[in-house]
């Protein structure tokens, strides 16, 4: 048993310590993380700890340290979308939608500590797996938000 | 999205106007209760009185749009308020009780829009009318002196007008129209324009519900484990351990096949099934590899008996006239769909009842197979139709998952089960794309000019697979020459070639074969226009200029084809070291064309750009049809530098995305799209594009490198690699 702050909020886990997080997540209502191969290769499972992007299929409970932040896709708002939902909505990037949370985590990770990357940097860092192919929508909509992220601040 | 519809049958008559759809439509409809709070005025039109109208879709959505599309259809000649559309799917339970009134709900072969836009623009017609006869009548004017717009109707004269949700129930008591008039496509206002998706925020927030996440009181958890040799079935197995584990509340054999575990969460269960010791009956193909299916096909490109697809003039007299004779042999693997969503089904049944929530490109044959599985009427069954994580066909035909999850639910009755197939055992139990060879062999004159072709296909057909009595009865397969007709509308060979023949000696290896995005037009397309570039460069001449020569006749194929040779600056020379591609190709109704530029340093393949066309006749959604475009080549470069399933000992080799890789944002190249349609006829768009994706960057390659890779997928077959 292990207590964390999920999406703000402390939450108790109180599964095996082998169980990968992405189950232990879902077994609570929070389904918008994806199973894709359980073996972390795609990335639909992808999650923050403590704002490092994760995949969270291939992590046990047993590697969260007590107190430790988790966010999902559910958590990544605040009163407004984030800048990257927004993005991905006004690009209309979602065609099956399945990779997408994961897709947003992983750019949510990136943005956070390179406000600004390079196709270079975008091509390194976003590896989760898109079947549909928006690839090139999920890049414009990173470089959207980063303006707009950029802007700001 | 929830399937809950207002109305009960008895708000209906569930006939009506035969249509050329062959089915019934049912803009018959008894009078609507006065009180009734969602007023159906048809099959595909509810309207409220809060004014939202709900456009009833027949055909699935799975990423490719055609949701938001249909309902633009609808909505265009209902002449709503497009900011007042939702949408819900009819379930195949509701279709069959109503007499199939919504028809058709396959949603395969980029079918979605081009063979329902008929009858749904009819249904949104229909119900314009009859709101518009509603307002005439409660003024006691003329219809035609009646306007409308925006879900308002106007009578100018008095100075007066209603709204729909205001009209809706009266609307609902008149007589539906007999003589609909649908709006010429120029005149449209809502569809044509590229509109914003309508499902697009709950899949950016993580509240959007595939069938993966569904969930109801009391819901188990089931992990399967099937025989992984094809053909084989189960023998015996030792469950001891497995029932001891935390979760764990049942082991339940699954039909002859498998073996499934049953508990309170899916890793639970997945994590016993492991400790699972199964012996299988390996079956007749025990020791099947990819080598002896090889060898099968090669020996099909040999073989004197081939069923013909297309065939002019005498191409065997013609080689022996020829001043020159050019051959090549090419090949396609199997492939893997590898939709991010795996497999999975929840089923609840009881003696007296069985519902499914899944996921599915077809759910009337959903329901057949959920009907047999559990052994119930059709009636008694029901499939609510869950968003798909990815189709791309494998969710079209075989509904295996949703057999299975009835097969365990069974043994269970009143618990819900889901079942979810681990990626592991997806993979292993595709219905994959067909595997083929092509021997290509072209008489020239001494001009240079192409006076005989004869391209054979060997190889496995799709319907033998997947319908063999329908297969056997026909004795030939025709989407085997997907794009290489001599006519109609699926796929016209566009070249003039003067003796022509097109024969494909069938060979049907014991794996399942299934459709998948492009189906047999992928291979096709690769063979044909590979081979053509392959004449051109023989003949030394200029590829565009030699395929406009053959395309002549032909003055769609030609003007997708010249539209991205223009907008790629063909005439001009490329950059330094970028050299380009071409390739064009006809399927499910629509024209394609694309340009590649690569360039190529050591055994790096780098794809600068694509320019890609289509002409699907009318475009819905243009912005829409444009994201297919871009997705399409993400699927069709996946599939040509990595996508190969292999056999070994009568078993699939690849299990995970480790072992089948998929194309990743850093290969994806820039794709121009260029949207051209021409009007006069209605073509797919969640497919086509596809077709030219790999043939082109072949082309870019060759011309390149100066080698051509005639053996997919580029990764297994050759030194170079995409960077």
């Amino acid at each position: 048993m292990i207590e964390i702050i999920l999406n703000g909020k402390k939450q108790v886990l109180d599964v095996e310590g082998d169980m990968p997080i992405l189950w232990a997540l879902r077994d609570l209502g929070l389904t918008g993380t994806k199973y894709g191969c359980g073996i972390a290769q795609c990335g639909a499972c992808t999650i923050h700890i403590d704002g490092e992007a994760v995949r969270s299929c291939s992590l046990p409970v047993s590697a969260l340290q007590a107190g430790q932040k988790i966010t999902t896709i559910e958590g990544i708002a605040g009163t407004v979308l984030h800048p990257l939902q927004q993005a991905f909505i006004d690009l209309d990037v979602p065609q099956c939608g399945y990779c997408q949370s994961g897709q947003l985590m992983a750019a949510a990770a990136l943005l956070s500590k390179n406000p600004k990357p390079d196709d270079a940097l975008i091509d390194q860092e976003m590896t989760n797996i898109c079947r549909c192919g928006t690839y090139n929508r999920i890049r414009a909509a990173i470089k959207q938000a980063s303006a707009h992220i950029t802007q700001k601040a | 999205m929830t399937t809950s519809l207002p109305l009960s049958r008895r708000h209906f008559l569930a006939s009506a106007t035969a249509l050329a759809g062959g089915f019934q439509l049912g803009f018959t409809l008894a009078p609507a209760q006065a009180d009734s709070p969602k007023p159906e005025l048809n099959a595909w039109v509810v309207i409220a009185p809060d004014e939202s109208v709900t456009i009833r879709i027949a055909r699935m959505e799975m990423g490719q749009g055609t949701l938001t599309g249909l309902a633009q259809l609808v909505a265009e000649e209902l002449e709503c308020d497009w900011s007042k559309v939702r949408t819900e799917y009819p379930t195949p339970g509701q279709n069959l009780k109503r007499n199939r009134v919504w028809g058709n709900f396959a949603t395969g072969g980029s079918r979605g829009i081009r063979d329902s836009h008929d009858y749904v623009r009819k249904g949104g017609a229909a119900a314009r009318m009859m709101l518009v006869s509603a307002a005439a009548k409660q003024w006691g004017v003329a219809e035609s002196d009646c306007t409308v717009s925006k879900g308002i109707v106007t009578h100018k004269a008095s100075n007066r007008s209603l709204s729909y949700g205001q009209l809706a129930q009266a609307a609902a008591l008149i007589e539906p129209p007999k003589d609909i008039v649908l709006k010429d496509p120029k005149d449209w206002t809502i569809a044509g324009k590229p509109l914003p998706r309508l499902d697009t925020r709950d899949k950016v927030t993580g509240a959007q519900l595939y069938s993966m996440d569904h969930t109801m009181p009391g819901l188990l958890h089931a992990a399967l484990k099937n025989c992984p040799i094809f053909g084989g079935k189960l023998k015996s197995y030792d469950a001891k351990q497995a029932l001891t584990m935390k979760g764990v509340k049942k082991v339940v054999t699954v039909a002859d096949k498998g073996v499934a575990v049953v508990a309170d969460n899916w890793w639970r269960a997945q994590q016993a099934l492991e400790t699972i010791t199964i012996v299988w009956d390996e079956g007749p193909n025990a020791t099947l590899s990819s080598a002896a299916i090889e060898a099968t096909l090669k020996q099909g490109l040999e073989a004197q008996d081939a069923v013909i697809g297309n065939q002019s003039g005498d191409a065997k007299a013609a080689f022996a006239s020829a001043h020159q004779i050019i051959e090549a042999e090419y090949s396609y693997p199997y492939q893997h769909h590898a939709t991010m969503e795996p497999m999975n089904a929840t089923v609840l049944y009881t003696p007296e009842k069985c519902e499914a929530w899944t996921s599915t490109q077809n759910a009337e044959t959903a329901l057949a197979a959920l009907a047999k599985a559990a052994g119930l009427p059709a009636e008694q069954c029901d499939i609510h139709r869950m968003l798909l994580g990815g189709g791309f066909g494998r969710r079209a035909v075989s509904h295996d998952y949703v057999e299975q999850a009835a097969l365990i639910a069974k043994q269970m009755p009143g618990v819900p089960v889901k079942l979810i197939w681990s990626r592991e055992e997806d993979m292993l139990h595709g219905h994959y794309h067909p595997i083929t060879r092509a021997r290509m062999k072209a008489g020239l004159d001494s001009q240079g000019n192409v006076t005989a072709l004869h391209m054979r296909i060997s190889g496995q057909s799709i319907m033998a697979s997947i319908n063999a009595n329908a297969f056997f009865a026909a004795g030939r397969d025709p989407s085997s020459f997907q794009g290489l007709n001599p006519g109609g509308t699926e796929g016209v060979f566009g070249y003039a070639i003067p003796n022509l023949l097109i024969d494909h000696a069938i060979r049907n290896p014991p794996i399942p074969a299934g459709y998948w995005r492009g189906v047999n037009n992928n291979q096709n397309a690769l063979y044909l226009e590979s081979f053509i570039d392959e004449l051109a460069q023989a003949t030394g001449s200029d590829p565009l200029a030699f395929r406009q020569k053959l395309l002549a006749k032909s003055p769609q194929h030609l003007a997708v084809l010249n539209a991205v040779a223009d907008k790629a600056e063909w005439h001009k020379p490329a950059p330094k070291g970028i050299y380009r591609g071409l390739a064009q190709h006809m399927g499910y109704g629509s024209y394609v064309a694309a340009c590649a530029e690569v360039s190529v340093t050591g055994n790096k393949i780098q794809i600068h750009r694509i320019v890609a066309a289509t002409n699907p006749g009318h475009a819905v959604n243009p912005q829409q049809i444009m994201a297919q475009i871009e997705g399409s080549f993400a699927y069709g470069l996946s599939a040509l530098f990595y996508g190969e399933i292999t056999l070994k000992d009568g078993k699939v080799e690849q299990e995970n995305f480790d072992t089948y890789e998929i194309l990743r944002m850093a290969q994806m190249p820039k794709v121009e799209s260029i949207v051209m349609p021409s009007g006069g006829f209605w073509g797919g768009v969640g497919e086509p594009t596809i077709f030219v994706a790999a043939p082109a960057v072949l082309n870019a390659i060759a011309a390149a490198t100066g080698k051509r890779l005639r053996t997919m997928p580029i990764q297994s077959h050759s030194d170079l690699k995409i960077s």
